[in-house]
């Protein structure tokens, strides 16, 4: 009984030792240094934690955190949201009446993007959209601090068409559609007078 | 009348007094577990966040104090009042410098002894009116801890009483200094009463004192509920105690008491075993330190300080050792401190006849 207490004293005179070391040794800031410095880890010693909103440690430019989507050279192929595991991305697509243009690739553009929403707060940084996309417009950026006081201000639009567009872009579809339908039905006629 | 009047400023004094320290003590203890861990605490209110405490007690006084519906309303309300006023009425017979004490109260240390036993009835009071599992858990426990723990404390306290031979907080602390009336002798062979300073000190009267004082730093931590004996409050287990209904100003004076009581079990320990008011510098030759920096201004600088370092070693266990479980707490005080405070107490009678 009197050997554990003994032993108790001791070891715990040698974590209070540890202790007021800590207290009067942690006098230097931390100096911000990437991960890749060679004495990052040297860092540790004798230093306070990063103040963070007033320190930032440097994440590299082609950091993996929140999604961003270059329009222009998006082709609306909805792969990304296929492959999304947690469906957090929402694409409405209208059919082109012709070809659009050309992405920075060279991929002709045949669908307008009416809706291209990303919900970042169901995202799980998985990356996976940015593997499949065919023309490499979905990318991952170093923005990785971001609050917001509405929820659905983290659902991002990337779609730059307006309502109005989408609905005369729609109405020029119909339209296309009507005529082809028209078109058909006027081949079959004629094939089925012809018989 | 006037004389009245005396007695309402002493009480607010030591009321600002005690306010004080606990915003101060809030924020020592931030700091210092901040350093601790390798972090900096406050630092954004005031300079070095030094108006942080000041900032929190303004939001908490505002704060609604919520009744919860199935609570006993009367003990729910009364028990923070309670638990500050017994500490607080410790501090009544506390000596603060050579012929400065607010209450002069000849069986002072038997007084202070028993008002602050009364906390354990506030904290019962708390955690019963509370009428919540959690509340109830950590006022049985703090009951059970803070009687088991007066033992070992009453014991060293009276091989010390018994060096002494008075219960009056005053003559205590007189005798450990130049100002002494009897011969003081350091470890009972060397004669230091015109020394004085740190030799004459009551840890330094007997070595056995010195044992007897850590006894009684143990089991003043466990009576103030501090980690490692915060079972009472263990945050894991069981929210926060007996005090896990409070909020607002009921919850303030919960916290009021308890940095209250830190100050006031280091102040006894600094009264009984470190000199009281005297101070730790003793006349050498031509140079009269002790005969020099001994009066009323001295006195409370001396008490105050002392009292501040053992508060800050207080904070120094906390950060550093775990909590202890409840049987080991036991074992602790029934195996360990209270046979060792009896033999101080042998010892301290032995030394009495034999040696003084």
């Amino acid at each position: 009984m009197f050997k554990s207490a003994i032993n108790g004293f001791i070891t715990a005179w040698k974590g209070m030792t540890l202790t007021i070391g800590h207290l009067f040794a942690s006098k230097k800031t931390r100096e911000i240094t990437r991960v890749s410095d060679d004495n990052y880890f040297k860092k540790l010693e004798g230093t306070n934690t990063i103040q963070y909103p007033k320190q930032q440690l440097p994440v590299p430019e082609v950091g993996r955190y929140q999604l961003d989507v270059e329009m222009d050279d998006c082709i609306v192929c909805d792969l990304c949201a296929k492959i999304c595991p947690v469906d957090c991305i929402d694409i409405e697509s209208i059919k082109a009446t012709e070809a659009i243009g050309q992405t920075s690739d060279g991929t002709t553009k045949r669908l307008y993007a009416a809706k291209f929403d990303i919900d970042m707060a169901k995202c799980m940084y998985c990356g996976l959209c940015t593997v499949v996309c065919p023309t490499e417009c979905i990318t991952m950026t170093n923005t990785y601090d971001r609050t917001v006081f509405e929820l659905s201000d983290l659902v991002y639009e990337f779609s730059d068409m307006t309502k109005e567009e989408a609905e005369e872009k729609r109405a020029l579809l119909e339209k296309q559609n009507a005529e082809k339908q028209a078109a058909k039905l006027a081949a079959m006629k004629k094939k089925e007078e012809g018989q | 009348m006037s004389n009245y009047l005396i007695y309402f400023l002493v009480a607010a004094g030591l009321f600002a007094f005690a306010a004080l320290f606990a915003l101060f003590g809030v924020y020592a203890e931030r700091k210092i577990s901040a350093y601790i861990q390798d972090r900096l605490g406050p630092t954004e209110t005031g300079k070095f966040g030094a108006l942080q405490t000041f900032a929190d007690i303004l939001k908490m006084i505002q704060k609604e104090l919520i009744i919860p519906s199935k609570a006993d309303k009367w003990l729910f309300i009364l028990a923070p009042v309670i638990i500050f006023v017994a500490v607080y009425m410790g501090f009544a017979a506390m000596p603060w410098g050579p012929g400065l004490v607010p209450s002069k109260v000849n069986i002072g240390l038997y007084y202070v002894f028993a008002i602050i036993s009364i906390e354990t009835l506030g904290i019962l009071m708390a955690g019963w009116g509370s009428n919540n599992k959690y509340s109830i858990l950590g006022a049985m426990r703090s009951a059970a801890q803070i009687i088991s723990y007066e033992i070992p404390a009453g014991f060293a306290i009276i091989s010390a009483v018994m060096i002494a031979q008075s219960l009056d907080l005053q003559v205590i602390s007189t005798q450990q200094g130049v100002q002494s009336g009897e011969t003081i002798k350091f470890f009972g062979f060397w004669d230091v009463t015109n020394i004085g300073g740190l030799l004459s000190w009551n840890i330094f009267r007997a070595p056995h004192l010195i044992v007897a004082f850590v006894i009684y730093f143990i089991a003043s931590l466990a009576e103030s509920n501090r980690a490692p004996f915060d079972i009472p409050e263990a945050e894991s287990e069981l929210v926060a105690g007996f005090h896990t209904e409070y909020s607002g100003l009921g919850f303030a004076f919960v916290f009021l008491a308890e940095y209250s009581m830190m100050f006031l079990v280091s102040m006894i320990g600094v009264i009984l075993f470190l000199g009281a008011w005297n101070t730790p510098l003793p006349n050498m030759g031509a140079l009269k330190l002790a005969d020099w920096t001994t009066n009323i201004w001295w006195g409370i600088f001396w008490v105050a300080i002392k009292s501040l370092a053992l508060v800050g070693v207080q904070m120094w266990i906390r950060w550093t050792l775990p909590r202890l479980r409840v049987d080991q707490l036991m074992n602790l005080c029934w195996k360990v401190l209270t046979p060792l405070a009896f033999a101080c107490m042998l010892i301290s009678g032995i030394w009495r006849l034999w040696l003084m």
